[in-house]
């Protein structure tokens, strides 16, 4: 008996020096794509990320920080398989990343299921911001729609008639499109929609040049807008037909595009030139780090790292998930926009700006701000959020 | 869809079809003459491009980097011979396929290594870098009539080199009985590797072109690489008569059906099911038509052995 009692006194004395130890780390599960073409993407957000931990001194909140990068191939399955091993095997205390939807609506239920706090920092589709929308999960980014929608309503105020629309033939293209019309009343002379992967574009160009539409909006991410924006300024239309876009037109683009993207018009939550302080300093130190211009997947990695150090912060540490929680809500940082907070769905409400790319003095191609077009954008999904 | 729309289409067409016809001219030599699958080809054009991009950054011309560019990719092609293919060609097809996708994965991480996983751009030639008017408000760089140009070029180049020269009979006898052509005493085994080091250097070439206009990135061959088996499939394995008619033919339906599919799809539906339907045609037209030939004609429009 006695014997049992010294075992059990031991293990508690154990467990308790276990917990001491927990409490002074944090285990961050970073999940991002590294593989395949896009993984300029993932690249970015993770620099981004990784620069905010570095900054906090490797201590977000106070505590030692170690931050398992991992791979998802932009394969949602195996995605998923990952996230387990994360949850399950190494214990995080927090998942933060997820660059593309699909993989995001993979492994988010699994995530929020374990209640695991999930600090996003790119993927924000529409069910997550409505339905299915968690009080463990908050995004650093944007609503999925958000960007387009900032495109629409510029071609709108720009007083556009007649607008031809092209994106991929997914779901995403699909989605982009309809945000881009929420605001645009006038009338869409066609809507091309190109094979995933699309290479060559000569046959829409010529569509195009033969409607003469007032403007173009186009949603091509990654090596595909590289492909269209360059064959774009090569067809004669840059000059004459006016170039909007979403998630095509920045700073992971640009270094191919060149020249040819000058002047290309895009919407998004953040641009370098953006002025304030907290933006300065990121984007002076990112490019010091890693030598290359920031985009806007870097400033919400960033943003990422800079939330939860906030919000650790905060509540005094990791222990009171529910006081992390609450203080996580109340974005407790200087955000690289400036302007942000979060929605009762977790979303962000902040600024949306129409972008333009230009080349820099030293010879670098970035975005600069031309217009804000929605002061404290709230996402058209919240309503439908049954949280709190 | 007035006459003009539909001639500049036409032309848009063929010059997507000698741009496969570049790709997937190398693929059909190497296919047809050693019957090795080499899935590896879409990465040999990645890299033409990737080593053009150096070698520009080196010399600062467009022309010198086309040189360098292409010595590099022959002599790749022959490391890779070497070191990889040259143990695959008596293993069969399923071992070359795992083989050649080991190749693939390796490569393609392998440039993200060295040239970082941002895609990258070659700048065209100054001497190419005009256009002309096609149509009201639309250009035609003279780049992809250059382009055109050096497609047939290779076509060419090509017909003489297979049917007019002893190499060229050498390679045509190996493609029908490589047995017999080793007990005549030509070393096969050279021959093999010089026929897939020319593979490579075209698929190298065809990157190498391909890079102004299209982005370089890491994987840029994959989906390529796809077209260019549909391409030498339609056009029957081995054939480069084959191969180039079929690229024309695969360029002109992939590229007339994304410009009408929709428009001719409207006539009897709603426009928004039009845009459904669509572009889902247009993106099946090729594979429908690679069906189609396979069914009517095995071995393709071309077929490049008899028996």
């Amino acid at each position: 008996m006695k014997r049992k009692m010294t075992a059990a006194l031991a293990a508690v004395a154990l467990g308790v020096s276990s917990l001491a130890a927990e409490a002074e780390s944090l285990k961050i599960g970073f999940l991002a794509t590294l593989s395949g073409p896009p993984a300029v993407l993932g690249i970015q957000m993770r620099d981004g990320f990784l620069l905010g931990v570095k900054e906090a001194g490797g201590k977000l909140g106070g505590l030692d920080t170690e931050v398992l990068v991992v791979d998802d191939e932009l394969k949602p399955d195996g995605a998923l398989t990952k996230v387990r091993g994360l949850l399950e095997r190494d214990k995080v205390d927090m998942m933060a990343g997820v660059v593309f939807s699909n993989v995001m609506m993979a492994v988010y239920k699994p995530i929020v299921r374990s209640e695991t706090i999930f600090v996003g920092a790119n993927a924000g589709p529409s069910p997550i911001a409505g339905k299915a929308c968690s009080p463990y999960f908050f995004t650093t980014s944007y609503q999925n729609d958000q960007n387009h929608e900032a495109m629409g309503k510029h071609a709108e105020d720009a007083g556009y008639k007649r607008m031809i629309v092209m994106a991929p033939n997914y779901q995403a293209g699909k989605d982009s499109i309809a945000g881009f019309k929420r605001h645009f009343k006038g009338e869409i002379v066609d809507e091309i929609y190109t094979k995933l992967g699309q290479l060559d574009f000569s046959s829409e160009l010529t569509k195009i040049a033969a409607a003469k539409p007032d403007a173009v909006f186009v949603f091509m991410p990654g090596g595909m807008g590289v492909n269209l924006v360059k064959q774009y300024a090569q067809a004669g239309l840059a000059g004459n037909v006016p170039f909007l876009s979403a998630f095509t037109v920045d700073e992971t683009t640009l270094p191919a595009t060149k020249d040819t993207a000058v002047g290309l018009l895009a919407g998004a939550q953040w641009a370098p030139d953006l002025d304030n302080a907290a933006n300065k300093a990121f984007v002076a130190s990112f490019e010091e780090e890693y030598g290359y211009a920031p985009s806007l997947y870097a400033a919400q990695g960033y943003d990422a790292a800079r939330l939860i150090d906030g919000a650790l912060k905060k509540a005094g540490g990791k222990e009171d998930k529910a006081a992390l929680m609450a203080a996580l809500k109340e974005a407790p940082f200087e955000s690289v926009r400036g302007d942000f907070s979060f929605n009762t769905n977790h979303f962000p409400i902040q600024d949306v700006y129409v972008v333009k790319a230009v080349k820099r003095e030293d010879g670098k191609f970035v975005t600069q701000t031309v217009e804000k077009v929605f002061d404290d954008k709230v996402d058209a999904y919240v309503g439908e959020c049954r949280m709190n | 869809m007035s006459a003009t729309l539909l001639a500049v289409q036409t032309l848009n067409g063929l010059q997507l079809g000698i741009l496969l016809f570049l790709i997937a001219a190398g693929l059909t030599l190497v296919f047809g003459v050693m019957d090795c699958i080499n899935l590896a080809h879409g990465v040999q054009y990645m890299l033409g491009a990737y080593l053009a991009v150096a070698a520009y950054a080196l010399t600062g011309s467009f022309w010198g980097a086309l040189v360098l560019a292409l010595i590099g990719a022959l002599g790749l092609g022959l490391l890779l011979e070497l070191l990889v293919f040259r143990h695959l060609y008596d293993r069969d097809h399923l071992d070359q396929v795992l083989a050649t996708f080991g190749v693939i994965m390796f490569l393609n991480e392998g440039v993200k290594v060295v040239w970082g996983a941002a895609p990258l751009s070659l700048p065209m030639p100054d001497l190419l870098s005009g256009s002309i008017v096609l149509m009201d408000g639309l250009l035609y760089p003279v780049y992809r009539i250059a382009l055109i140009g050096a497609g047939l070029g290779v076509a060419l180049l090509l017909y003489v080199l297979v049917s007019r020269t002893r190499a060229g009979m050498l390679v045509r006898a190996g493609a029908t009985n490589p047995a017999m052509v080793g007990a005549l005493g030509v070393n096969i085994r050279r021959l093999f590797m010089l026929v897939f080091g020319f593979g490579t250097m075209l698929a190298g070439f065809a990157g190498i072109l391909a890079a102004p206009i299209l982005v370089v990135e890491p994987g840029m061959g994959d989906n390529l690489l796809i077209l260019a088996f549909v391409v030498i499939v339609i056009g029957g394995i081995g054939s480069i008569r084959g191969a180039f008619l079929a690229a024309l033919i695969v360029g002109l339906v992939d590229t007339l059906g994304r410009g009408f599919a929709t428009d001719i799809a409207k006539m009897v539906l709603s426009p928004s099911a039009a845009n459904d339907v669509g572009p889902a045609i247009a993106s099946m037209l090729i594979y429908v038509l690679m069906a189609g030939v396979l069914f009517f004609r095995p071995t393709g429009l071309f077929p490049a052995r008899s028996g």
